[in-house]
């Protein structure tokens, strides 16, 4: 195990591994989240009135939507698949560690506050039980809720209900009971709800 | 304190802006500074440089020499010109900057000292730094256009390629234009700053023509035979302005067929080709471009007047502690945008910051997302992840690309949605909220 002086620099210097002439290392968690704050807003705090804020995303629910934009047969996107095929597992796994600590702003933005009510209580029988705390918890496959875009949230469940993304089982229950209890409109209040949340 | 004076004390510890936000006790205990890094430029590469350093460690004494008191981002200023959205919209200070502790010289700055580390300034005298960061953005090269020159752009033919007067004098003589009228664009040869620019202008203008001047017609002059998105602006133009048709709103001369144009009258509104001339209403002449001047004077530049840079750090490879961002780099693979500015920024100020403290840079990561409108419901984008290979930037295999030729009327709106969210969120970044 012999090491030139500048092989042994380089291996020192960036933490690199280095095998013969390509170098390979993975960037800082914080630089690789930088790059998504064009769209997804400082610290993955979006001002809107689109893209959705990462902050306080459950890891596993960023590694998992990842993964899903990565593979040619999973969730649906207009751009994020073509961005999530430039990252690494590994380099994922360091954005999911950085937006997960950071604190959610939550969405400056319109609402009705009466479908809101009526959004609260349509909340507190269908989802609940999985987006706790009135949408604000990220744990496992749930992502925030409570003071996330409208619109983002819009598409997300349009995706979700013309079968452009799969629905986890019991999430499918649940909506269609809720679109056979209230229609549209209880969806709608439901995102009023979601957006009056702070 | 004692035997310091006020003066003194002030140089010490890092200039005036830091004694009024930080207040006095802070200052005793933040102690010496980290270093002064002096920004050239307070555009899209200037000030998220300046914001990323101050985040990165908020000791670093950072001032931003700038000319103008507010800049006019270029990304949206077409649909400025359209009349979809206000001026006020694209225009930006830098209170925010400010209130990080960040210096902002409104001056000029026309030289680097690179041996004796300072800037020189118009008005400000000499200013020392220890790192230097260059983000001039573009110039122009007028002499390939006979009878053009910054003084016909200001009056008559604009280029409207810096936003700002340049961006309402075009919304003008648009507005002012007679139905049935001719409106030339003229886009420049490769490279330049934001290369499906001048094809979303087109549509922007189409846009407006069609509601507003459904008579009148666009003609864009190319100096080249092909450009960015060109499969899908040439299917948007074909589906929202008739091209192709007899009735087309938009008609495209590549350069091989003419396209190429050698001079302009600005008397006679006629603009000369190299097989025939060219009558417009309205004229806009986008100029081939090269790296912002102070890179020529500090002798930061290439044979083909762009700067060359260490990829992993973009420091400059001609002058030791200064370093060249945005459009006046030379990024490539990354094309010349604003969000390539804005990711060049953060490598660089993250090297910047690390060298200040005697550190190895870091392992460059960097996306450019490029959005055009080709009506407000109507979006396409093209994105790119970048990684370094030891010695370059290169793509990331895999990654990246445009919308899909066949995407949904319905996924095309939310690309519209998505480029105003881009919007919002990317100035937001650079200029803080």
């Amino acid at each position: 195990m012999k090491l030139n002086k500048k092989v042994l620099g380089l291996i020192v210097l960036g933490g690199l591994a280095v095998s013969g002439n390509s170098w390979s290392g993975t960037a800082s968690a914080l630089d690789l989240a930088n790059t998504c704050a064009g769209c997804h807003g400082v610290d993955g705090s979006s001002v809107g009135p689109a893209t959705p804020s990462l902050a306080g995303i459950s890891s596993e629910y960023f590694t998992e939507t990842m993964a899903s934009y990565k593979d040619p047969e999973g969730r649906y996107s207009t751009i994020m698949s073509r961005i999530a095929k430039g990252y690494t597992d590994e380099e994922i796994n360091l954005m999911a560690g950085y937006f997960s600590k950071q604190k959610m702003i939550p969405a400056a933005q319109d609402f009705d506050a009466k479908q809101a009510k009526a959004g609260a209580k349509l909340h507190k029988k269908y989802c609940e039980k999985c987006h706790e705390d009135g949408g604000r918890s990220s744990e496992d496959d749930a992502g925030i809720l409570a003071g996330q875009w409208m619109e983002y949230m819009q598409f997300t469940m349009d995706d979700f209900t013309n079968g452009r993304r799969d629905m986890p089982k019991k999430m499918k229950k649940k909506v269609q009971k809720l679109e056979k209890a209230k229609g549209a409109a209880g969806m709608t209040q439901l995102m009023h709800f979601y957006g009056s949340q702070k | 304190m004692s035997g310091i004076s006020r003066r003194n004390f002030i140089q010490i510890t890092g200039g005036a802006a830091a004694v009024s936000t930080m207040g006095f006790s802070n200052i005793i205990l933040a102690g010496k500074s980290a270093g002064h890094v002096v920004i050239i430029g307070g555009g899209v590469g200037g000030a998220t440089a300046a914001r990323y350093i101050k985040r990165a460690d908020p000791a670093v004494q950072v001032t931003i020499v700038e000319p103008n008191a507010n800049y006019f981002t270029c990304f949206m200023s077409n649909e400025v010109i359209s009349g979809e959205r206000p001026l006020d919209s694209i225009k930006f200070g830098y209170k925010n900057l400010e209130s990080m502790g960040i210096k902002v010289v409104q001056d000029y700055a026309s030289n680097i000292d690179a041996k004796k580390k300072h800037v020189v300034t118009k008005k400000s005298g000499n200013i020392a730094y220890d790192r230097c960061i260059v983000s001039p953005g573009v110039d122009f090269k007028w002499e390939m256009i006979e009878g053009y020159d910054a003084g016909v752009a200001a009056n008559k033919i604009p280029h409207a390629w810096k936003a700002g007067p340049q961006t309402a004098l075009l919304h003008k003589q648009l507005q002012s234009m007679k139905d049935g009228g001719t409106v030339i664009i003229a886009p420049p040869p490769n490279p330049f700053r934001c290369p499906p620019g001048p094809y979303e202008r087109a549509c922007q203008i189409a846009h407006y023509l069609k509601n507003n001047k459904p008579k009148s017609k666009i003609l864009i002059l190319d100096a080249k035979d092909k450009f960015s998105k060109q499969g899908l602006f040439t299917q948007g133009w074909k589906k929202h302005y008739g091209y192709g048709t007899d009735n087309s709103l938009i008609e495209w001369v590549k350069g091989a067929e003419g396209g190429i144009i050698e001079g302009v009258d600005a008397k006679t509104n006629t603009v000369t080709g190299s097989v025939e001339e060219y009558k417009g209403d309205v004229i806009n002449i986008i100029p081939a471009q090269k790296a912002g001047k102070i890179a020529f004077n500090a002798g930061l530049v290439n044979d083909k007047g762009w700067c060359p840079v260490n990829q992993q750090t973009f420091e400059s490879t001609m002058h030791k502690d200064v370093y060249v961002i945005g459009d006046s780099s030379v990024a490539s693979p990354l094309p010349k945008s604003g969000y390539s500015a804005n990711s060049e920024a953060k490598v660089c100020a993250a090297a910047v910051v690390a060298s200040l403290h005697g550190k190895p840079a870091g392992i460059p990561t960097l996306v450019n997302t490029c959005y055009s409108l080709i009506t407000p419901d109507d979006g396409i984008s093209v994105a790119m992840v970048y990684n370094f290979d030891g010695k370059k930037i290169q793509k990331v295999k895999g990654s990246g690309g445009l919308t899909p030729m066949d995407s949904s009327e319905a996924m095309r709106k939310r690309e519209a949605r998505y480029a105003h969210s881009w919007f919002n969120n990317i100035t937001n970044d650079i200029f803080g909220g």
